[in-house]
């Protein structure tokens, strides 16, 4: 038997929810060590921080910021709806389930994108 | 790796997941907070500075993200790339010592 996938199985909102979960897990794992060792800096004193915090104040660096948040909080929705799936016993109100994790990961990166 | 090797990485990824909800959660409202109370190297540091809380709570995020992270790259490796033999476990228990060793230096730097 075939088991290729082939495009119906793909053409789903779950599936969608399935390739964001897992790119944006990718994207947060490659950009967190780049995290970590500017957060380590402060250790040289507050010059050297601050010296890289001017360097994101760079208009495409800001345009990336709001993208990782937007990831960060489209993993922990995303998380989130798979933790109920999995854990809590099935009912309907799981199917907007999407819709809520979509809506909540948004928001959260208007209001880093607006406080900026 | 065996089946019951596979089923505790399944439990360590869901459990560092509850977890990291909460962090991560408490971490977006950090960031808001602290984009708008100015993100200056001493506004941040004077901040984080000799908060004990914030070490205890940033060094428990750090051991929840070593365990959840390399866990996802693990199946992502095997899925994607094709790469399932022991040498993925051995880089991947790699990536977690590195990411707990690197990651509590960080929040040594900043809070203490």
């Amino acid at each position: 038997m075939n088991m290729k996938n082939d495009y119906r199985s793909r053409n789903h909102p779950a599936w969608w929810a399935f390739l964001v979960h897992r790119l944006s897990g990718l994207a947060l794992s490659i950009f967190l060590p780049f995290h970590l060792w500017a957060l380590s800096q402060a250790l040289q004193g507050e010059a050297r921080l601050d010296g890289l915090l001017r360097w994101t104040e760079q208009p495409l660096v800001k345009f990336a910021e709001i993208m990782l948040v937007l990831l960060l909080a489209a993993h922990l929705t995303g998380g989130l709806r798979l933790l109920a799936l999995e854990f809590l016993p099935w009912r309907d109100w799981q199917k907007s389930l999407l819709a809520w994790a979509a809506g909540a990961a948004l928001a959260a990166g208007l209001a880093f994108a607006l406080a900026l | 790796m065996g089946a019951k090797s596979e089923t505790w990485l399944w439990i360590a990824q869901r459990a560092s997941a509850a977890l990291l909800a909460l962090c991560v959660l408490v971490h977006l409202l950090t960031i808001i907070y602290a984009v708008r109370h100015g993100l200056s190297g001493a506004a941040i540091l004077e901040r984080t500075r000799g908060n004990a809380a914030g070490l205890a709570f940033y060094s428990l995020y750090v051991l929840a993200i070593a365990v959840h992270a390399p866990i996802g790259l693990r199946t992502l490796c095997q899925e994607w790339l094709g790469w399932r033999n022991a040498s993925l476990n051995w880089f991947m228990a790699a990536v977690a010592v590195a990411l707990f060793a690197f990651g509590l230096r960080a929040a040594w730097a900043v809070f203490v």
